[in-house]
């Protein structure tokens, strides 16, 4: 659902500096035309398919349906829609487990294989990144099965909590909580790698250091390995609220499969589709779009600009 | 001291089991199922093996699904991912190693856009996206999923930094030295040295495009024209346990050991990429982080 987090690649600032630019015997014009000629068409793509559509969205965002300027009438109304605000703390509360679990657990695994032998540790991270191939509409399936009291592997754990049927477990107020299992069991494999990496990239000495004046290895992975991969961290949790805020297949699915138990509006991604389609209203969906897109803004922003991650020179 | 470095191995141990149970279980559990019938599902344990009888069987029955719908939606989504990881490696290859060793006005606000659109998700520009497909008559055509798809800033930024970072400038100095004009230092000298990054990008973009959702979800309408992703909605819609009350249109009813096959066989293909393409991915991915 999110851009595939290899992005992290950690390291990789210092080593992209000493790359650089051609002041290298390139007649300057010469290459200043190819450079345009190389980027060409993806530039065509980017304008086609990134662009545009993002001017549209805000262009039909203040206007009305019929045609006319509507300022933020589809905004205000957008925002007054009786689904709007549910939609809204349905993911407000989704992110927050997730992104949690995310911090915490991630972190602890990811030091945990970090201190296991190179071997051990491998084969951990390869059974942890492989559910990472049921991403989408396969892991919904997958966890339709393990959240059934009647033929799942976990009914002793369900049965001790109390459920006997699957309505019982898909309750409303258990979504965002389930929603955010079935995005740790497919993501978070990914990240341990990256955070793996990063781990693996501070340096012997260091840690050797910190060993000789006496830390042990709760005090190195608190002060020393944490503090030195920040940085991933702050990425992996902007990249996930970005894409979290776009929910769409995981609720589709689940109302699909509980006959009406959970609501066609529950995410405002499905919310942005009903409005366009159903009510057939481009316009107050294009509001909710815009919207999303400004919250994805706001984190792509940040992450670019605030942490440094990214090498742009 | 020494007892409690011992118990907190011990602690350590039980947390990573626990946690490759609730990542394993559920691939062991979905395995099996497209062993047993649908009442083994629920009266036989969850660890128990069936039958490779029943496996044909759900096999036949899943295949047979409206007269070959599965095959079709499997098609589909091969030529929706090959076309756009297609054209998004043509384009991510030029354009990064443009934004890395060619100079240009625009070139680092190209540069930001990228990282900007690469990092924001593409799901809130699906509306738009349809109107715009819409307005040219593509919409409820492979094109209208295929383009979107070819515009993947992900991998131009992976090019822009195998570029910068992998290729030594002295060589592409030397080849102008020698008399290639810039296409032919690309030529010759930049791409036959991309081939790692080429399938960088190209496991990357294959990933999210055969698991993407709402895209196709939108923009295509009819049922033989599906990715599988979106197959596998329809699937469940006629799942006779899911849907107890509606049993579908009147149409063939799904038994919940073809569902799992079904999820099965459509991620098989991300599966066999993720375990053949881990070892070099996981060197790619790491390409900075490994200690040298």
């Amino acid at each position: 659902m999110t851009v595939p987090p290899v992005a992290a690649i950690p390291g990789e600032r210092s080593r992209a500096r000493r790359g650089g630019r051609s002041e290298d015997g390139a007649p300057i014009g010469s290459s200043r035309l190819s450079g345009y000629v190389f980027v060409s068409l993806y530039v065509v793509l980017l304008a086609l398919f990134g662009i545009a559509p993002t001017a549209y969205a805000i262009y039909l965002s203040l206007t009305k349906v019929g045609g006319g300027i509507a300022w933020g009438s589809n905004f205000t109304r957008a925002f007054q829609d009786f689904r709007f605000l549910p939609a809204f703390e349905h993911v407000a509360e989704y992110l927050a487990i997730w992104l949690i679990a995310e911090a915490t657990l991630i972190l602890v695994l990811a030091l945990m294989l970090h201190s296991l032998a190179r071997r051990t540790s491998a084969a951990f991270r390869f059974l942890f990144y492989m559910p990472g191939a049921l991403a989408g509409a396969a892991s919904v399936l997958v966890w339709l099965f393990m959240l059934d009291p009647t033929l799942s592997p976990w009914h002793f754990l369900l049965s001790i909590l109390g459920y006997a049927q699957i309505d019982l477990v898909l309750q409303p107020s258990h979504l965002p909580l389930i929603f955010a299992i079935m995005a740790f069991w497919t993501g978070a494999g990914g990240w341990i790698v990256v955070m793996y990496g990063a781990l693996n990239n501070i340096p012997d000495e260091l840690l050797e250091a910190a060993k000789l004046d006496g830390a042990n290895a709760f005090q190195s992975a608190l002060r020393i390995k944490l503090p030195l991969i920040k940085k991933w961290v702050v990425y992996m949790l902007i990249l996930s609220f970005a894409g979290g805020t776009q929910l769409f297949v995981e609720p589709q699915l689940v109302g699909q499969a509980t006959a009406g138990l959970v609501s066609n509006t529950w995410s405002p991604n499905q919310l942005a589709y009903y409005i366009a389609f159903i009510n057939d209203n481009f316009n107050e969906a294009a509001a909710i779009s815009v919207t999303l897109l400004v919250l994805g803004l706001v984190g792509a922003t940040l992450l670019v600009w605030r942490t440094k991650l990214f090498e742009i020179n | 001291m020494k007892l409690s470095h011992f118990t907190w191995r011990i602690v350590g141990l039980i947390v990573l089991l626990g946690f490759t149970a609730f990542f394993f279980v559920p691939v062991i559990w979905v395995l099996l199922a497209t062993t047993k019938t649908d009442v083994q599902l629920t009266s036989s344990g969850p660890f128990s093996l069936g039958t490779l009888s029943h496996f044909v069987h759900a096999w036949k029955a899943l295949f047979g699904f409206q007269s070959d719908a599965m095959v079709g939606w499997l098609e589909n989504s091969a030529i929706y991912s090959f076309g756009g990881v297609a054209i998004a490696i043509i384009a991510a290859i030029p354009a990064g190693y443009g934004l890395a060793l060619t100079q240009f006005i625009g070139r680092r606000t190209l540069l930001a856009i990228t990282l900007v659109t690469m990092i924001m998700p593409a799901t809130a520009l699906v509306l738009p996206l349809f109107l715009e497909m819409n307005s040219v008559n593509l919409t409820d055509t492979p094109w209208a999923v295929i383009l979107p798809f070819s515009f993947f800033p992900f991998g131009v930024y992976l090019c822009y930094i195998f570029f910068s970072s992998t290729i030594p400038k002295d060589l592409l100095s030397a080849a102008r030295v020698d008399g290639c004009n810039e296409w032919g230092v690309f030529r010759y000298v930049a791409l036959p040295l991309a081939r790692p990054v080429v399938a960088l990008v190209a496991f990357f973009a294959f990933v999210a495009d055969w698991n993407n959702y709402y895209l196709p979800f939108v923009m295509i309408a009819s049922n033989s024209k599906l990715p599988v992703q979106v197959g596998l909605e329809y699937l469940i819609s006629s799942t006779e346990a899911f849907n107890p009350g509606n049993p579908g249109t009147g149409a063939q009813l799904v038994q919940r050991p073809e569902l799992a096959l079904a999820i099965l066989v459509a991620i098989a293909p991300v599966a066999i990429v993720f375990m053949f393409a881990q070892r070099t991915l996981v060197k790619g991915m790491l390409a900075g982080a490994t200690k040298e």
